[in-house]
This record gives structure tokens, C-alpha cells and sequence, in this order.
């Protein structure tokens, strides 16, 4: 085995990292929530990953969040997490954490301190063709969030509402 | 040297990367020197706009051309004036399904089968919503093959075209193509093969094949990206109106209306990809000159190595026809629990290049009961080791991610 293959194996070591697949195989969050108010489904086309997501808010906070991820590991820790931690979040608790997640992927940023778990994403920014599996969820629940705040508005564009 | 790494000399990529095992040739297949060097030679000695120069460069350019395309004709035993240049087979097939499909009416049937790549999928979907045709699926059975007892049932007498793979880009299923086209002959329908999935292994014969269409793309056969060819019967092409509208597909043009250009610039509107359209033919005729026998035999046996050597892995599906002689040398697994981009991320740290995902077949996916599958795919330049470090990589990546 080359030189250049143990480095590569050894990136790719720290990709799958025993925190991402923990968070992958524990799944929280994990099942339909009935008596959401709001549900989004939303497919990373080009590789498949695909997530459907119910929140349940009271007064602007997510008091419980399902989820049923079917898509790549690092998706799936993703959206584990969130079941783990958008309970207590209100819409710009989770636009704040979306947006340290986007820093660390795209400019090797550190987490902040009250979001260390989304240090395990780090080795993905290499990888800009995963970027999109990681943000898949997040990006999922902005939008359940945003349908709640809206009331019963309709998701518009390439995304469909259940 | 072996034969596998006399071809690979000729491939400046995988010369440049000698630690690569590269499977996604049906992908895209890597580039032939040949082809390369066409390009080179003609961008650098005689690049120019085709038709109507009177310049000697322009008409080296014109010559250039129109000789690429006397060699896709040639690759295809056709008439060159059959032989028109498109982007790639996607803009082949909806070529044929705006072009074709115009003359079609409310009512008529259009045939495909469900293990289509999308872009033999979607552009007939619009059809069906453009012109009121209906759409009908030929089935796959559960090895991915055609299910050649729903033919006479699925090709009724109002089908006017039936267009099918010709071999599977998930499973490599070949097509019974001899089958297809006898069912469409009773009923007075026409046949367009999609060739992107055989072209890679050798030149073509649309006679002996019998169709009346074929569609397929340069970068799978060793020559350049953005250059596509679409064979079409003579009569078929005359009888078909223009899809895009422009320069060099006019006969007259006044203020009032124009007239078509015969084909096959009738079918070539704008400015045609020209070095790409010489860098095919030069990978064509280097095609042509290869004695395809030993090379078949060696493509299938690796291709039967590698089945074989999956299989000794446990939780690997494999899907696809047996024998291995029944498909082109594609092999699609699924490992239970393992999501092929992850498969794919740690073996592309071991420098193997496969390609995971729906593969642009999600309805034949669908059939099979899988999401997402990995897939190797093998052309003339792979080799033993090759087929020996995919199955080693493959558990090594189950140890990474389980």
C-alpha cells in the first residue's frame, strides 16, 4: 500500500469517524411525529439522499422533531443530531447553528462552543461533493420551521410539502 | 506487456496515473490518444467554422468534419449522409422525440422499457405531455433482462416507436434486440436502440442490428465530451422536421418563412462541435482497427472474475443477469446497511473509481428494490489487478464504515 493511499485512508478514517457513525446507528429522532405542524421532504437529487421531517412548535420553539433519513451516513448523523438538539431551538437558534455548520464545511472553521458535535463534519469539507449530505437535514428543518411560522404556506420551487 | 497494458500506453490519463483503477468507464470511458491528438491537430491546423468557407482553412475544417463523420458511418455500417453529430445521446434521443414525435398523434404508443436511463425516459414523459402519445413500459424481470413474454402485450398495434437500451447502464443487461425488433415489425412500429452502453465495446451494425434508429455518445467510446451521433433510416430523416432552428438547417430563409436543409444538416442547427466531432472520428477509426475478438473474451472473463470475487463478500447483492455473458461487463452490488457514496468515498481512497447512486435509472432501481447501488464497469484498458483490488477494497471499506 502506497504512501499516498495510507494518507487517503487515513483522511477518510477521520471522515467516518466513530462520532458519525454513533450518531448514524442512535438515529434520534427517528420515526413519523404525529400532530406536527409542519412537514417537509426534501431529496438531494443528484445523489439520492432523501429526508422527511415534522417539527412540532410552541411558541417559536421546536418542542419535538421525527424524522425518516434515507441517504448516506453522513446525512444520516446529520439529521441524528438534529433529533438530538433542535428540541429547545427556535428558527434562529437553528440558522445559527446552519450557518456554523456551512463555515466549517466551506472555510475549515472551528464549532462554536455551544455546537461542539458539528466538529464531526469537519473532514467532510474536503469533500465538496458531500457538503450537500451533510446539509440536507438542516436545511430540511429551516424549512419545516419557516412552513410553521407561515402558517399553512406552501413550499414552492423543486421541494414538496407530504 | 499484456495486452490490457499495451491499450492503457495509448490513454495519457491512466498513464499519468499509474495507482488508478478506474470502473466507471460507462460513465464516461477515458480518451484515446488518438482522439487527443486529433483534437490538438485540428484545433492548432485547422480550426475554422464549417459550411460556406471558401478560405483554404475553412475548407481543411469542412473536410476535417465531414470525414468524422464518414468514420461514424463506417463505426455503424450506415450512410454517412444517415449520420448526424448532436451533443451526446441525450441530445440524440430528444432529437428523435421532438423531431419524430411531431408526427406522432393523441393515441399513438410510444414504447421504452423500465430499465431505461432517464435520458431515454424523460424526454418521452414530455412527449406524452407535449402530444397526448401514450407511453408504455416493457418490464424487467428480477435479473434486470426484458420481460420478452410482456412484448406482444406492450407493443400493440398503435406503437409507433419502440426505443430501448441496448444494453443496461446499471445491470448491463443486454437487450434481445433481434426480439424487440421482430415485435415491433408486426405491428408496423420503428425501433430506436440506445447505444451509449455499447459503443465502448466495438464498432456497431445498425443493418445486422435492424433498427432504424441509434443513438450514442463520444465520451463512452474513447473520444470527446460534447459530440454525440444519431443514426436515423434515410427515408425517416427526410420525412422529420427540424427540432432546432438556425444556421446551417435552412435551405432559404426570407422574411416571409424558410425551408429545411436536407439531412443530415437539416438535424445540425448552429455551430456543430467540430474538433470534438474529429476527435470521435479518430477514436472511431482506432476502434475499427482492433481485432474486438480477444478483446471481448478478456472483457468478459474479468467481468465473470469480478461477479465471482463479490460474491465471496457477505451482505453484497449483486444485480444483473447471469451469466456474465448476458451482460456487458457492468456489475451493480448493493452491501445491506452501506450507502454507496460512502462505499464509494473510502474506496476512492484506495484509488478505485466506481461511481454510486440511482445511476439515472431510478425507475429500473425502483423495479429491482433497491435505492441506490454501486457500480463497476470495466473497458478494454482494465486488467487483473484491477478486478483483484476491487473485492480487497471492498471489505477494507465495510471495515471503515461498519
Amino acid at each position: 500500500m502506497s504512501g499516498a493511499t495510507n494518507a487517503a485512508m487515513g483522511g477518510v478514517e477521520a471522515l467516518y469517524q466513530e462520532a458519525i457513525k454513533d450518531y448514524s446507528r442512535a438515529d434520534h429522532g427517528h420515526g413519523r411525529l404525529d400532530g406536527a405542524v409542519a412537514s417537509v421532504r426534501l431529496d438531494n437529487p443528484l445523489c439520492g439522499d432523501r429526508i422527511s421531517l415534522q417539527v412540532r412548535l410552541d411558541a417559536g420553539r421546536i418542542v419535538a422533531l421525527g424524522h425518516e433519513t434515507k441517504g448516506c451516513l453522513l446525512c444520516r448523523a446529520a439529521a441524528s443530531l438534529l433529533g438530538k438538539r433542535a428540541p429547545g431551538l427556535d428558527g434562529q437558534g437553528v440558522a445559527v447553528a446552519t450557518a456554523a455548520l456551512e463555515a466549517i464545511l466551506e472555510q475549515g472553521r472551528p464549532p462554536p462552543g455551544d455546537w461542539p458535535e458539528l466538529g464531526m463534519f469537519a473532514p467532510a469539507g474536503a469533500h465538496a461533493s458531500r457538503h450537500k449530505c451533510v446539509l440536507l437535514p438542516f436545511r430540511a428543518l429551516a424549512q419545516a420551521i419557516g412552513q410553521a411560522e407561515a402558517g399553512s404556506a406552501a413550499i414552492h420551487g423543486a421541494n414538496h410539502r407530504e | 506487456m499484456s495486452a490490457a497494458a499495451a491499450l492503457r500506453a495509448k490513454f495519457p490519463l491512466l498513464v499519468a496515473n499509474p495507482g488508478l483503477h478506474y470502473f466507471d468507464s460507462a460513465a464516461t470511458a477515458q480518451m484515446h490518444r488518438s482522439a487527443l491528438d486529433a483534437v490538438v491537430a485540428h484545433e492548432t491546423g485547422a480550426r475554422a467554422n464549417v459550411l460556406r468557407g471558401s478560405y483554404r482553412l475553412a475548407e481543411a475544417a469542412d473536410r476535417a468534419y465531414e470525414a468524422a463523420r464518414q468514420s461514424a458511418a463506417r463505426f455503424l455500417n450506415a450512410a454517412a449522409d444517415e449520420i448526424v453529430f448532436t451533443g451526446g445521446t441525450t441530445a440524440a434521443l430528444n432529437l428523435v422525440a421532438q423531431s419524430f414525435g411531431c408526427l406522432l398523434e393523441p393515441g399513438d404508443r410510444v414504447v421504452i422499457s423500465q430499465a431505461e436511463h432517464h435520458s431515454n425516459f424523460v424526454p418521452w414523459q414530455m412527449l406524452r405531455e407535449r402530444r397526448g402519445v401514450e407511453l408504455a413500459l416493457i418490464p424487467v424481470l428480477p435479473d434486470g433482462t426484458l420481460d420478452l413474454a410482456s412484448l406482444a402485450r406492450v407493443i400493440d398495434d398503435r406503437t409507433r416507436l419502440v426505443a430501448v437500451t441496448q444494453c443496461s447502464n446499471v445491470t448491463g443487461a443486454r437487450t434481445d434486440v433481434a426480439a424487440i425488433v421482430a415485435a415491433a415489425r408486426r405491428v408496423g412500429a420503428r425501433v430506436l436502440l440506445d447505444g451509449a452502453q455499447a459503443v465502448q465495446h466495438g464498432p456497431q451494425d445498425v443493418q445486422a442490428l435492424d433498427v432504424d434508429f441509434y443513438a450514442f455518445s463520444g465520451h463512452k467510446c474513447f473520444g470527446p465530451g460534447g459530440v454525440g451521433v444519431l443514426w436515423g433510416r434515410a427515408e425517416l430523416l427526410a420525412a422529420m422536421p427540424p427540432f432546432l432552428g438556425g444556421g446551417g438547417m435552412i435551405g432559404a430563409v426570407t422574411e416571409e418563412g424558410y425551408t429545411w436543409a436536407e439531412p443530415p444538416r437539416r438535424f445540425e442547427a448552429g455551430t456543430p462541435p467540430i474538433a470534438q466531432a474529429v476527435g470521435l472520428g479518430a477514436a472511431l477509426d482506432w476502434m475499427m482497427g482492433l481485432d474486438w475478438a480477444p478483446i471481448h473474451a478478456r472483457e468478459s472473463a474479468l467481468c465473470a472474475a469480478l461477479i465471482d470475487g463479490l460474491r465471496r463478500i457477505p451482505h453484497v447483492r449483486l444485480l444483473g443477469p447471469e451469466p456474465s455473458s448476458a451482460r456487458a461487463p457492468i456489475v451493480s452490488f448493493d452491501i445491506a446497511g452501506l450507502h454507496p457514496h460512502d462505499i464509494c468515498q473510502v474506496l476512492d481512497a484506495q484509488g478505485l473509481a466506481l461511481r454510486g447512486g440511482h445511476h439515472c435509472a431510478q425507475p429500473l432501481l425502483a423495479a429491482l428494490g433497491v435505492e441506490a447501488c454501486t457500480r463497476a464497469s470495466l473497458a478494454l484498458y482494465n486488467d487483473e489487478a484491477d478486478v483483484a483490488a476491487l473485492p480487497a477494497g471492498i471489505v477494507r471499506a465495510i471495515g471503515v464504515l461498519k
